[in-house]
């Protein structure tokens, strides 16, 4: 019989992260699907909150990594803390959520139990009894589904993949797994986290709209000139206007190393596409981008898609939105901005 | 305090992204269609993670760099002759399947090896390179492995920069969510780090580096190695394309005013 082990960080303030949750709801419903024994394992400073929290899941044991050394975000003490919880509960499948804390450690922790690591999982089902995991290959242009007899076998949840948790929380009983980092595991220190000024910050994962900016927005305009100053006054203000999260084309955000005219609020963070970002949100709107395969493969999450574009036989056009524009973007964002 | 780093970059080969891709079937699983004809480049983010590691050794004197790569000979020799002409390297090339449906542990096995047979290796100076994903897999699983089997405890993913401090020490920036930067600061060598996009542009093409690079780089990709990936425990019950063609209304000879009345109602919609 399979054994489910639930792994998850604890955030900043003791709680799980949305994340977490998506793939709390993947373990429970694999482990009701395959008839298997579901335990919870926490990594954090103190995991008494996170397991309260889930408490009502239906784990049958709640075991926890605590302590200072295990609060940050390092490679070294998460393997660590991972491997010892895997061996503790006896898993045969480990379900994390795809984190970035998680992907860079647990596939590391496969390695070290002789096991596999399926990441970016989008779904899981059980088949005849056999756990099959779905997932995207050549960047989100094919899906497959995986089986593997190999085990343990450490499925990474993709978060918003997965319905959230919702059950009530209650008062867990936490069986704490001893771990001694030996000194060779702390020769890192997270020292902090560097983000954006608030009102700097365009990446907005829970956004219901991703904004995408493509590289016609610093292209010479109908006048003969580029206009990047009012570019970038225009995309700001929408972004003001409807917190939308910003996302940008690669061209665009690699003009910069060209010597070319940027938007200077755009870095290779903001990149959607071929080797950028895959993001989840509703609804997408795309600006002054050709929509060729190697951008819109990163939409391949975002439902409702609508593009603006002065060419009509663009990419956008070959079934990849829902609706195409053919019209300037200078001029439409001008008027959205006015209206919204 | 100036080290002299051997940085190993770890990056295979994937189809050139502006190709369509099929899957087909192969004797030994899912495949590409016409996978062998498909133009290939140098794994995007294998790329950059090349490009970080020749600045690096260009400034920190008596560095050096190895490129590992695992793919189909012949491709690998096709690609490596516009690779050669961006930064010097030394190649070390392994003769095996580069295409997405094979296992991430299997391929981290073989680097592994190919990695500790590199003479003169000095794991003490030793940074291991490569993407924090493919474009091919996409597992973002093969670096991790990989560490693990070389012994390497600090590793680092999404890596976008890599700082020397003065006592040697290293300041890693690794991508977190919501678009912000995990800072670190590393003890030193050995360590792994999975690139993501890095700051630099792509270097331009020098003909001399060219010269200097091909001298080793056939001999090494004659003397490949073969390598087989059993995909040991690996099934995969179904590969397709995403059914996702829409029927795309194209609105032309519209106002900016229209189209922009539309587009804020189905915003706020």
């Amino acid at each position: 019989m399979e054994t489910i082990l639930f792994i998850a960080h604890t955030e900043i303030d003791g709680t799980l992260a949305k994340s977490a949750l998506d793939a709390l709801s993947a373990a429970t419903a694999t482990s009701a699907s395959l008839a298997a024994g579901l335990v919870v394992g926490l990594i954090g400073e103190n995991t008494q909150s996170a397991a309260n929290q889930i408490a009502l899941c239906g784990a049958s044991k709640f075991l926890a990594v605590n302590g200072a050394d295990f609060s940050q975000a390092r490679y070294a003490s998460d393997a660590a803390a991972s491997e010892a919880l895997a061996k503790a509960a006896g898993a045969t499948i480990i379900i994390a959520p795809a984190t970035s804390r998680a992907n860079r450690a647990l596939p590391g922790v496969a390695q070290r139990l002789g096991g596999r690591a399926d990441t970016h999982a989008a779904g899981l089902g059980v088949t005849d009894g056999k756990l099959s995991v779905t997932r995207w290959y050549y960047r989100q242009r094919m899906e497959a589904v995986v089986q593997r007899t190999t085990r343990p076998w450490i499925i990474l949840v993709e978060a918003g993949s997965q319905p959230t948790w919702l059950g009530a929380a209650g008062t867990a009983v936490v069986e704490t797994v001893a771990v001694v980092l030996p000194d060779s595991s702390k020769r890192t220190t997270v020292t902090g986290i560097r983000s954006p000024a608030a009102d700097a910050q365009t990446i907005r994962p829970d956004a219901d709209l991703l904004f995408v900016t493509g590289a016609g927005w610093t292209k010479k305009q109908a006048d003969g000139q580029t206009h990047v100053k009012e570019a970038e006054e225009i995309i700001v203000g929408f972004l003001k206007k409807t917190r939308a999260s910003l996302g940008s084309s690669k061209s665009l955000v690699d003009l910069g190393g060209e010597g070319e005219a940027v938007l200077p609020f755009l870095t290779h963070l903001n990149q959607v596409g071929q080797t950028g970002a895959t993001p989840r949100h509703p609804k997408g709107l795309s600006t002054c981008c050709h929509g060729e395969e190697p951008h819109t493969v990163g939409w391949r999450f975002i439902n409702e898609r609508r593009a603006i574009s002065l060419d009509p036989n663009c990419g956008w056009a070959r079934g990849k939105a829902d609706v195409l524009y053919v019209a300037d973007a200078f001029a439409v964002m001008k008027k959205v901005n006015e209206m919204a | 305090m100036s080290i002299a780093y051997q940085i190993i970059v770890c990056g295979s080969i994937v189809p050139d992204p502006l190709q369509t891709l099929e899957p087909a079937s192969s004797p030994t699983g899912p495949a590409l269609k016409n996978e062998m004809m498909l133009p290939a480049v140098l794994d995007p983010w294998a790329s950059h993670a090349l490009y970080e590691a020749a600045n690096l050794a260009k400034t920190t004197p008596g560095s050096k760099v190895w490129l590992v790569s695992l793919g189909p000979k012949a491709k690998l020799q096709q690609v490596m002759m516009s690779v050669a002409q961006k930064v010097p390297f030394e190649l070390v090339a392994l003769d095996g399947p580069s295409g997405g449906f094979t296992e991430a542990s299997d391929v981290a096995a073989a680097l592994a090896e190919a990695i500790l047979a590199i003479p003169g290796l000095d794991r003490s100076r030793m940074l291991v390179f490569g993407g924090w994903e493919s474009a091919s897999r996409g597992a973002g699983a093969t670096m991790q492995m990989l560490g693990e089997r070389l012994g390497i405890v600090d590793q680092f993913q999404g890596v976008d920069e890599l700082k020397v401090q003065s006592d040697g020490a290293l300041e890693i920036l690794e991508r977190i969510e919501g678009g912000r930067h995990q800072v670190s600061r590393c003890a030193g060598a050995p360590a792994l780090l999975g690139w993501a996009t890095g700051n630099l542009p792509e270097p331009k093409n020098n003909p001399q580096v060219g010269m200097a690079n091909m001298r080793l780089m056939m001999p090494a990709l004659q003397k490949a190695k073969a390598v087989k990936l059993a995909g040991e425990g690996l099934a995969f019950a179904s590969v397709s394309l995403p059914r996702q063609m829409r029927q795309t209304r194209i609105v032309k000879d519209q106002s900016a005013d229209a189209i922009a009345r539309e587009i804020v109602e189905w915003i706020k919609k």
